[in-house]
């Protein structure tokens, strides 16, 4: 994805420079994953010892958060939203990307600026709206109140995304499909959805993580572990008092919230990369 | 117009329908109706007493002290962490750009920040600064209450927001720098141009669009930021901005008539960051930006 490096060749001292910056990139990028997992590590009364490495090693986190009816619950809500809205979102996506990219119709420019506009709009500005409306409509505190805003919130990405996926496909096939009798459905359905597969499934895990990662809308608009999702838990998440903050199993389920995600991304990197940065410099 | 060209047309609006409905459902519909709220008194703890005020809920806000210090509080951080992404981005483009062993490596671990919550972020380096929990004090030797103090507690903040963002600002300038031909490069330097004048003239002028791209979509992000300062500070310490401040109208004290002129006023304030920089650098820049985030 990055082409050819420029500098092939250089002194050592050059390559040492760049070796050290990468070292110390990496432990950057890697630091407070590794404090969180150190403080999920340690017994609750090594908790305030303030060593960077755990010097005992303890799973009463782990057990303790697992045990807790607000985490598990939460974990099934953020889960269950996120995939129902990336389904949807992607599905509606894919129509209006194939739509953009394939056909000519007036007005496809302007469903891409005005998903732009969409990706621009502060969330905060319609928070109260929905709060008012959801009460009314019985949608506060439950899946589809959550699953509707991250339906509309994350189009624009799928869309923006998908389009420059669609763009690279070589369309002679469909217009070959096309010439053997197959319909526009048949030929978009056995022809096209197969090779563009890829790109829809990275364009879904962008819209994966951008609902498993709201936090505003999940605050707002839920109030019960009916429908709380899992950054809400963590953020209220409360010891047995107020100021008894219980860091050890909000370590632990920060930690295991955060290594599916970042297995899942890190496995489908180089697409993922492909999609974030879909449209930015091509135009 | 011919039959198929007709046929063509209406396929095109069909399928564009849904994701357009979709999306003016939770953007367009609710913002009209917070411009209906915001020019009344709707507040849920007195439902009977709703009336049509005009610009009364506008005037009280325009006119307090608290709105306009968490204006300067958005503007602050934003100018911060924008600055300092778009700087650490650019290097770690260059890193991944230049170097030979390690490149991947780079990635792989610039994609983590991007893959955790923010609100597991922020916490994280909230424990990190704490004087109970964090070692960040007993690594430097002090003894310092990061979030209890204003100038301190902005620092952990901004600091959070770059690690959590730089990835993203460093991919998008990435995708820009592999536009720079390796050619050109090459030639400059066997003309005895310096690193520094080749990174001026050449690289810099070429990579305009994505740097272009890439601060408009951060000012934007900043401009609304929430999560991080709701965790570390819960707005104390004169931290507030405007997001906070919004929420906390609209669903703490369940002010929705004052909250709703808020929120008006943040999407006019999006407006003209949007409009500054298409004025600035004209509209291709919107031409050109893409899939975000």
């Amino acid at each position: 994805m990055s082409g050819t490096p420029v500098e092939t060749q250089g002194s050592l001292s050059e390559r040492l420079f760049w070796r050290f910056t990468v070292l110390v990139l990496v432990l950057y990028a890697l630091l407070p994953v590794a404090w969180l997992t150190s403080l999920s590590l340690k017994p609750s009364g090594d908790l305030t010892d303030r060593h960077f490495f755990p010097r005992a090693i303890s799973l009463e986190h782990y057990a303790a958060v697992l045990t807790d009816p607000q985490f598990p619950a939460a974990l099934g809500n953020s889960l269950g939203i996120g995939l129902i809205a990336t389904g949807i979102s992607v599905a509606l996506a894919t129509l209006a990307a194939y739509a953009i990219v394939r056909l000519r119709f007036p007005g496809r420019r302007a469903v891409l600026i005005g998903a732009l506009a969409v990706a621009m709009f502060p969330p905060i500005a319609v928070i109260g709206p929905l709060f008012d409306l959801w009460r009314l409509l019985g949608l506060f505190d439950t899946w589809l109140g959550l699953i509707l805003p991250y339906i509309s919130l994350t189009l624009p990405l799928a869309i923006w995304t998908i389009a420059a996926f669609f763009r690279e496909i070589p369309w002679e096939l469909e217009q070959a499909a096309r010439v053997d009798g197959a319909t526009r459905m048949q030929a978009f359905r056995l022809v096209i959805l197969p090779l563009v597969a890829p790109g829809v499934f990275a364009s879904a895990i962008l819209v994966f993580i951008f609902a498993w990662n709201d936090f505003l809308f999940a605050a707002a608009l839920t109030s019960t572990t009916d429908s709380r999702t899992v950054p809400v838990a963590i953020a209220f998440f409360t010891g047995s008092s107020r100021f008894d903050q219980p860091t050890g199993s909000i370590a632990a389920a920060s930690v295991l919230v955060t290594l599916p995600v970042v297995a899942l991304v890190l496995a489908f990197q180089r697409r993922i990369v492909a999609g974030l940065t879909a449209g930015a410099v091509k135009g | 117009m011919s039959r198929f060209d007709r046929d063509e047309r209406r396929l095109g609006w069909l399928l564009c329908a849904p994701a357009v409905l979709a999306m003016l459902l939770v953007t367009a519909y609710p913002i009209g109706y917070a411009v209906w709220l915001s020019l009344h008194r709707y507040d849920l703890r007195f439902p009977d007493r709703q009336s049509f005020v005009g610009l009364a809920n506008y005037a009280s806000v325009l006119t307090s002290e608290v709105w306009w210090r968490s204006v300067f509080n958005t503007l602050l951080v934003t100018a911060g962490s924008v600055a300092v992404e778009l700087l650490l981005g650019f290097v770690l483009a260059l890193v991944m750009h230049r170097a030979l062993v390690g490149r991947i490596a780079v990635r792989t671990a610039s994609l983590v920040p991007y893959a955790i919550i923010t609100v597991v972020a922020a916490l994280g380096w909230r424990f990190a600064f704490d004087p109970t929990t964090g070692f960040v004090n007993a690594l430097l030797g002090i003894d310092q209450a990061w979030l209890s103090e204003r100038w301190s507690a902005f620092f952990v903040i901004v600091a959070t927001e770059i690690w959590k963002t730089t990835p993203f600002v460093a991919l998008l300038l990435l995708a820009g720098l592999t536009l720079v031909p390796p050619d050109l490069i090459r030639a400059a330097r066997v003309d005895g141009a310096t690193a520094w004048q080749r990174l001026r003239y050449i690289t810099l002028p070429l990579m305009k669009p994505a740097i272009l791209v890439a601060l408009l979509f951060r000012t934007l992000d900043a401009f609304r930021i929430f999560d991080t300062i709701y965790v570390q500070t819960h707005g104390a310490q004169d931290t507030e901005s405007v997001s906070i401040l919004a929420y906390q109208a609209l669903i703490a004290r369940l002010n929705l008539g004052l909250g709703s002129a808020v929120s008006v006023l943040i999407f006019i304030g999006t407006l003209l960051i949007a409009l500054f920089y298409v004025r600035l650098f004209g509209s291709g820049v919107l031409g050109r930006a893409g899939g975000r985030r």
